[in-house]
């Protein structure tokens, strides 16, 4: 085994300028900002499922665009295997480490090795929500499948091309895949072009699948088979997944750990027993007491959470859960918690965790 | 191969949708034919457009009504305005074509460019898209051909008017292209060929292309009655090719030899008509391929089949 874990993301931040209007350029109020992903580290080992749970518009499908180099990031570094990945100017344009003129970036950049954001998209694949968007509609399936092939330059032989995509589709459950090549993807169904996707993302078999909530635009009885088809994909080929999801539920039998993210930062990390079996943060207690349990007599007290989101330009001093939270005292206001671990594998970003 | 049948039914698929359109027909009914006299057109008279017609003692029949042996009379010069007519629509119909091609390339071209980098090309091609929208194209080709063929080079005057044509009609092709750019770049499937490593040149070619040829051919089917128009103006206005007489210098002759005045209405209304005979073709054809083809009206995924689980399906 290898001993660098395969992804190692520090401080990740991202933010959105927000264009201002006529109005406030003329009072001249600050420009704001969207804080989509404030503050983000985790690391991601090879062949482990991290599964990424939060509310609608938290920032989680901004750290997956961040993770591919479909965003710079404002700050924050990004490791895999090892290496940073991107141009070294790209780095410094964005003000990532301080650096005199004419010296290009610190010395502790220098030392890293770098890899090219084409290699990276080789080794790294991504799976979109909408897999009603996310196929080009005037390309055939054989077209998308064999793309990352193309593209990479790998299998340069048709033979060989259009052997490799048929398996990747029979693996991905279309079958027989000999049917599908000269379809379109307005002729599949949703489930079906999800598995299209997923096909195209695992044929250049990569170490790391980025999968940005692949199930929720689809209809529920096919989630179940969709999830499973991940599941088997990963067990067979040991790839990485960071699994983004806002569904506490679909993740249990999938993830080896569960991060909760609240406004753009991660709120609690753990494996996913411990997780699901004793949350810590009143925020993951209040996701869990609503995810229905099958037997009655197990339900949990439920939470409801008060107050809406906040807005992610506008994130409250102290603690960014504390306006909802139930349990918050006024010291929550004064100081942003920083993470509590209560045993290796399971921290908190909470101030009123007892240990 | 099942590549080929495969587009074979996509082109059956798109006749039969265009078949039940009337407006449609009649357009590509009216653009064909022309194209056929054009190319038939030695076929179609037995005279050339120079011939003077003579009667039985040799004298040259001008202004000669339209009877069984001319069929469409005579002009000044005793020429057969019938073998006039389908030469003319050689060159009207192929500077027209050319020109319009020439546009539909220059305009797609720089409307991908402009549309898909954005920054300071954008910026340029778009004030420069809008200084040639505002001054009036007429009087501008009519100064541009006119200073050109005052410089004596050696090209044609066709080829001036093809050029000319050509050269300062793509701004509205880039505009539109370049709109519609902008909305599909956006969208998901693009970025997720970016994801997947794919370079600028990759996606242009076979993510951004696809979707915005069906408006480029409609585009240039309404472009080529455009420049068939324009054509037919400058030519009118004198600065066709005397040599090779379209429509618009049969008209231009016509004005000049005082056709009207003699009444003779078979000289001026035929080359009139057959303008707008083209041109009304290619309007038609063109609006009904813009509404058939264009992608914003259709392919969205809320229309209809996309939810329809197909029998025998592996779901
Ligand atoms: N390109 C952008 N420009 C400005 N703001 C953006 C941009 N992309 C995302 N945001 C904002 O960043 C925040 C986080 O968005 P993100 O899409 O990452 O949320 P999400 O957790 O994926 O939500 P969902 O579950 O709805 O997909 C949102 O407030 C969103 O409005
Ligand atoms: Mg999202």
């Amino acid at each position: 085994m290898n001993e660098t874990p395969l992804l190692i993301v520090e401080g990740l931040i991202k933010h959105f300028p927000v264009s201002r209007s006529l109005g406030e350029w003329l009072l001249r109020r600050p420009p704001q900002v969207v804080r989509a992903v404030d503050g983000v580290s985790f690391t991601l080992e090879r062949g482990e499922v991290l599964a990424v749970v939060g509310e609608s518009g938290c920032g989680k499908t901004t750290i997956a665009r961040t993770l591919i180099g479909l965003e710079e990031q404002t700050a924050g570094r990004i490791l895999f295997e090892g290496c940073e990945v991107g141009a070294l100017e790209r780095r410094t344009r964005v003000g990532l480490i301080p650096f005199e003129s004419g010296r290009v970036g610190s010395r502790e950049q220098q030392t890293l090795p770098r890899m090219s954001l084409k290699l990276l998209r080789q080794q790294a694949q991504m799976i979109f929500q909408d897999p009603y968007e996310s196929l080009n509609p005037r390309a055939t399936i054989l077209e998308i499948v064999s793309e990352p092939l193309i593209v990479h330059g790998i299998a340069r032989r048709r033979q060989e091309r259009l052997e490799r995509v048929h398996t990747a589709l029979e693996e991905a459950g279309l079958r027989p895949a000999k049917d599908f090549f000269y379809r379109y993807p307005h002729e599949l169904s949703g489930g079906q072009r999800q598995r299209v996707v997923i096909a195209a993302a695992m044929i250049l078999q990569p170490d790391l699948l980025i999968a940005d909530e692949p199930v929720s635009m689809l209809d529920v009885s096919i989630r179940a088979e969709i999830l499973n088809l991940l599941r088997d994909l990963q067990k067979q080929r040991q790839v990485s997944i960071l699994f983004i999801t806002h569904d506490l539920s679909t993740v249990a039998f999938f993830a080896d750990r569960i991060a909760v993210m609240y406004l753009g930062r991660f709120v609690e990390v753990g494996s996913a027993q411990e997780v699901l079996q004793f949350p810590l943060h009143p925020y993951t207690k209040a996701l869990l007491s609503v995810v229905p349990v099958p037997n009655p007599r197990l339900r949990r007290e439920r939470i409801i959470l008060q107050g809406e989101t906040p807005n992610p330009t506008q994130i409250p001093a102290g603690c960014r859960f504390q306006p909802r939270c139930p349990i918050a005292i006024p010291e929550c206001q004064l100081q942003d918690p920083s993470f509590v671990a209560v045993s290796d594998t399971h921290q908190a970003a909470c101030i009123r965790i007892e240990n | 191969m099942e590549a080929w049948q495969q587009l074979r039914r996509n082109f059956r698929e798109l006749w039969q949708s265009f078949r039940g359109n009337r407006m449609g027909v009649i357009g590509l009914g009216l653009v064909i034919s022309a194209l056929i006299v054009a190319i038939l057109a030695p076929w179609l008279t037995p005279y050339s457009p120079q011939q003077v017609m003579r009667d039985e003692n040799g004298r040259g029949l001008t202004f000669a009504p339209p009877a069984v042996h001319p069929p469409l009379g005579t002009d000044d010069g005793g020429h057969d305005v019938w073998a006039q007519l389908v030469f003319g629509a050689r060159i009207s119909l192929t500077v027209g074509f050319l020109a319009g091609f020439i546009a539909m390339f220059v305009g797609s071209f720089l409307g991908i460019l402009a549309g898909y980098f954005g920054g300071w090309l954008d910026n340029l091609l778009m004030r420069i898209t809008d200084v040639l929208l505002v001054i009036p194209d007429l009087p501008l080709m009519l100064v541009l051909v006119a200073t050109i063929r005052q410089m004596q080079l050696k090209i044609s005057p066709i080829t001036v008017l093809i050029l000319v044509i050509g050269l300062l009609y793509w701004t509205s092709t880039a505009r539109l292209v370049r709109s519609q750019v902008l909305s599909i770049k956006e969208r998901q499937f693009v970025a997720r060929a970016r994801a997947i490593g794919a370079g600028h040149a990759h996606i242009i070619r076979k993510h951004i292309l696809p979707q915005v040829m069906p408006l480029i051919v409609a585009n240039t089917v309404l472009i080529l009655s455009t420049a068939i128009l324009i054509e037919s103006g400058l030519a009118f206005l004198g600065l066709g090719d005397p040599t090779k007489p379209s429509w618009g210098t049969m008209l231009n002759f016509a004005f000049d030899r005082n056709a009207i005045s003699n009444g003779a209405w078979w000289f001026y209304l035929p080359p009139g008509l057959a303008i707008v005979w083209v041109s009304l073709g290619c309007v038609l054809l063109g609006n009904v391929l813009e509404e058939m083809l264009n992608p914003r009206l259709s392919g969205h995924h809320l229309e209809g089949e996309a939810h329809i689980i197909k029998p025998g399906e592996q779901q």
